[in-house]
């Protein structure tokens, strides 16, 4: 252990490449200061970030007053903006609130008296004919509907990608595959210079770190010698996808409206064109289950039954569960404690995608007050331009001067999500380039699609294997390191 | 560019009906199919048996696929792989993507050959994690004969229809020690040769009322937990290969991006007996419409098809533009069919009746294209609906002179009835095991009334 400024060390390390850690990474790129993005997984979003209801929340509901309901909405807006510019997809469908039962009806008038509390005035009811003149396959019953119209749809995947990509071309070093196994502060106590972390890929020193680990952040708080004031306890929620012929079902986000008993399920389109179902919320111990469950299933099947009965008379895509890192607490564990140099974004539940930016935005400007120096970099930063997935704008496919100018942008490799060979090398050599198949999955969509692989999955794994074994992809992939900072 | 028939899909149905439309001078014949290579399924299926009914000699599938390419292009149509049909541009119009870029065809008739594929995982809401090592049959095929992949270990078939023997087959080339078939139903559905054959060879158990529970691993399959579903018994085995076999579904993404009328039962656009759709001049073939039969039966649909279509193309007046809707003739005649459960399904759903009767299908109206018709139109019109009915009007027998069925359950000596109102028309005795074919004889068509409405078939009582 040694005084003094380390030459070595970065000036922050973020630890959790999920879409918050991604976040912040990318807000503490724009500052003249060194970044180390570290995660345990090999790609960045495959905790919390990859599995969940991709709506991009206005916030409405959140508690009034809370820091979740400051930062869901400054982050929403943020977000919006960002998306459009760095073509991540996002379609503003609106979400329609149903309540089928009268407890649910007498519950209408405070979510919009919620609303307002939270700074959200769009929020109107609208009467049962004209909720089902708008989503005529609505299941019979529905008594009553709140209108939120700028409740949207997001690409879950895409945005902490382009997070990440925007993060890297600006100098942050990301270290996937590198999990912290232990941590060391520099410095006495009372003049702690900054920490050595101990990880999976050999050692990592910084003078801040900042706990962004999700599920895992608990743990990582206890390492840092942070107060411990949570516990993260998982809840899993497992969802249904729908085929893409189910899509045009619905037009809106259909909201349940939550009850003591009751959180309730949702049904909402997705920006790739399909149909989701979701979530259950069971609380578990085991930080990586990801299993659905028959009962889990049998639950949403039942729910969606009811909500749109010619739901389920379509075929089911895919089925997945997620895990929220919920903590004893309501609200969002943020803290920046300056003289352990440590800064801690934990108890993001659910929101943190829409929240993300808002997040990252509060927690540089509460480290530039604990005494982070943030100098803004000369020239402004641009978001990257992602490459688009979703279905309401044109893809590669559709786009007759991208085939002229590179055929390979009309060889379809994946036919029911209609990937092209082009997207699938763009991807192989993109500045974040996938680890695996499930990284080229949530880049490109291939194999996402009804088929889930019958058609394509032995030519995609034949390209994958091709590009390892020396082509492009494996030239352009040394932008991301898996390994010690120099 | 405009062509005669645009034919979507260049499997056995697809390129037997583009043969046989040039043989029949029906014009040009373009066949896009999105794979590299023509040939559909039979490509990756290295098993012999291929050709039996149609081409009476037996063939592998990449011998039998490669033999109905070289036809289709010998008589004249022109196949273009790779090349994706994308959607309909209205009138007629389909869009086609492909390396060389998006074109819009015009054709006067469109025969939808897209075939089926089996239900994944996902589908049959299978809990558990979500690892590698689970595949369908088509997946493994591709791995295995067209990639060369090897598959070590021990490996399970969700399934015990022909396609599962096949699975087996294939995992046994891959150097996969396979562990067992299971099967949720009270016996295996293949034939019994085949399976004992199978069974004798690989030594491979089937292990009958058994489901399937769920699937672990975090990131490789590493077990899966299958359950007695007469006692409920769970049990845990260990395996690095899961392959779902059978419980087809047609791929009928184009037919319901066209508004077609889908049929209930098969899932595949409702045909009549001349494998026509709900829209006019627009046809389906193959294992689209009856999900799933062997190549050679989806072969002979595709000549069926071809030579009604090439009879509506020949009677279309001459003035029309091509792909123009004509509103001056209704709807083709046509009686619906349908069945009762136990019963699952029968192609084609409905008795097309045509005007006159003479060699060859006889002339008919000019019809409207996809794209034209109201989406979810009906799959059968009323008589009423219809165009007027000659005296001599005569039903059109479908592909192979018999209709398909497919029954939930097994039944060792079943009659089917087939009724119109009260009366039967005929009685068959038949044998029923779930995912395998059950044949009806149409010799009763004659007995049908064009105005006797829905004519059903069941199972007789007693």
């Amino acid at each position: 252990v040694t005084a003094g400024p380390d030459p070595e060390a970065a000036d922050v390390v973020v630890i959790g490449a999920g879409v918050v850690g991604a976040a912040i990474a990318r807000e503490l790129s724009r500052y003249q200061i060194t970044v180390v993005l570290a995660d345990a997984a090999n790609d960045v979003g495959t905790g919390t970030t990859k599995a969940n209801t991709a709506i991009l929340h206005t916030g409405f509901d959140a508690v009034p007053g809370s820091l979740e309901s400051r930062l869901l909405r400054r982050g929403s807006a943020l977000l919006t903006d960002y998306a459009r510019r760095a073509g991540i997809p996002v379609e503003r469908t609106g979400a329609l609130l149903v309540a089928w039962t009268a407890e649910q009806e007498q519950a209408l008038p405070s979510i919009m008296e919620r609303a307002q509390q939270n700074g959200y005035h769009a929020v109107r009811q609208i009467p049962v004919a004209e909720l089902y003149q708008r989503e005529p396959h609505l299941g019979p019953g529905a008594l009553a509907a709140l209108e939120i119209p700028d409740e949207s749809v997001i690409c879950p995947w895409t945005t902490p990608l382009a997070y990440a990509t925007e993060a890297v071309r600006a100098g942050v070093r990301l270290m996937l595959g590198t999990r912290v196994t232990g941590a060391q502060a520099q410095g006495g106590r009372g003049a702690l210079t900054g920490h050595v972390l101990s990880t999976t890929r050999g050692t990592i020193r910084a003078r801040w770190v900042v706990n962004a680990a999700g599920l895992h952040s608990d743990r990582v708080d206890a390492m840092l010698g942070g107060d411990g004031g949570f516990t993260i306890r998982p809840r899993r929620g497992e969802l249904i996808v729908f085929d893409k012929l189910a899509r045009p079902l619905l037009s809106s986000i259909l909201l349940p409206v939550p009850t003591a008993q009751s959180k309730g399920v949702l049904v909402a389109p997705t920006v790739y064109g399909n149909v989701l179902l979701g979530p259950t919320a069971q609380d578990i111990d085991d930080r990586g289950d990801t299993s659905t469950t028959a009962n889990g299933l049998a639950s949403l099947t039942e729910a969606g039954r009811r909500i749109m009965p010619l739901l389920l008379e379509e075929e089911v895509t895919a089925t997945y569960a997620g895990l929220r890192a919920a903590t004893e607490h309501r609200d969002y564990q943020i803290r920046v404690d300056a003289a352990r140099r440590y800064a801690c974004a934990a108890g993001i539940r659910s929101t943190g995608l829409s929240a993300s930016l808002g997040i990252a935005e509060h927690l540089a400007e509460l480290m530039g007050d604990a005494g982070l120096e943030l100098r803004p970099r000369n020239g402004s930063a641009a978001p990257p331009l992602m490459p688009y997935i979703g279905q309401a704008g044109t893809r590669p496919y559709q786009d007759a001067g991208m085939i002229a100018a590179d055929p390979d942008y009309g060889r379809i490799v994946c036919h029911c999500e209609r990937v092209t060979c082009g997207e699938i090398r763009d991807a192989l050599a993109s500045t974040v380039p996938p680890a695996d198949l499930d990284g080229l999955r949530r880049r490109t969509r291939v194999q996402n699609g009804r088929c889930q692989g019958f058609y394509c999955a032995a030519t995609v794994a034949a390209l994958m294997a091709e590009r390892a074994a020396g082509g492009p992809a494996a030239a352009t992939g040394q932008q991301v390191t898996a390994g010690r900072p120099a | 560019m405009n062509v005669d028939v645009l034919i979507v899909g260049a499997g056995p149905a697809g390129l037997a009906a583009a043969a046989e439309l040039r043989r029949l001078a029906a014009g040009q014949v373009l066949v896009a199919d999105r794979e590299q290579q023509p040939g559909g399924v039979p490509r990756h299926s290295a098993h012999t048996g291929y050709g039996t009914r149609d081409l009476h000699r037996v063939l592998t599938g990449p011998a039998y696929a490669r033999r109905y390419a070289a036809a289709a292009t010998a008589a004249g149509a022109e196949i273009r792989a790779g090349t994706t049909v994308t959607g309909w541009a209205g009138n007629g119009r389909a869009t086609l993507t492909g390396p060389s870029g998006i074109e819009t065809v015009s054709a006067r008739a469109v025969l939808l050959a897209t075939g089926c594929r089996e239900r994944p995982r996902p589908a049959r809401l299978v809990p558990g994690d979500r690892p590698t090592g689970v595949m369908t049959t088509g997946e493994l095929q591709q791995r295995v004969y067209l990639h060369g992949e090897r598959l070590p270990g021990r490996a399970l078939v969700v399934g015990a229809e022909h396609v599962s023997f096949s699975a087996v087959v294939t995992l046994a080339h891959a150097g996969a020690d396979v562990v067992a078939l299971v099967t949720e139903l009270p016996r295996q559905q293949s034939y019994a040769a085949f399976a004992l054959a199978a069974l004798a060879r690989w030594r491979v158990p089937v292990w009958t009322s058994t489901a399937l529970r769920r699937v672990d691993g975090r990131d490789r399959l590493t077990a899966v937990d299958v359950a007695d579903v007469r006692t409920g018994a769970v049990r845990r085995v260990e395996c690095d290969t899961l392959v779902f076999t059978g419980d087809w579904i047609p791929d009928h993404e184009l037919a319901r991006a066209a508004g077609i009328a889908i049929d209930p039962g098969t899932r595949g656009p409702a045909v009549d007996t001349s494998l026509e759709t709900s829209a006019r001049n627009v046809f389906a073939a193959g294992n689209l419409v009856h999900a799933a039969e062997t190549a050679d039966v989806a072969a002979l649909d595709g000549v069926h098809a071809a030579r009604h279509i090439a009879a509506a193309l020949r009677c279309r007046e001459p003035a029309a533009a091509p792909g123009a809707p004509d509103h001056a003739s209704g709807p083709p005649y046509r009686v619906p069919l349908a069945v009762e459960p136990p019963l699952a399904w029968i192609s084609p759903n409905a008795i097309r009746f045509n005007a006159s009767a003479g060699a060859g299908p006889p002339c008919r109206a000019p019809t409207s294209p996809p794209g034209t018709d109201p989406p979810g139109a009906p799959p059968t019109s009323s008589p009423d609906a219809g165009a007027a009915l000659s005296p001599g009007a005569v039903p059109v027998p479908p592909p192979r002179g018999r209709f398909l069925l497919r029954s939930h359950v097994f039944q060792h000596r079943a009659t089917l009835e087939v009724h119109q109102g009260n009366r039967v028309l005929a009685r068959q005795r038949a044998r029923l095991i779930p995912g395998r074919p059950v044949h009806l004889d149409a010799a009763w068509l004659a007995r049908v009334r064009p105005s006797g409405g829905l004519v059903l078939v069941a199972l007789a009582h007693g």
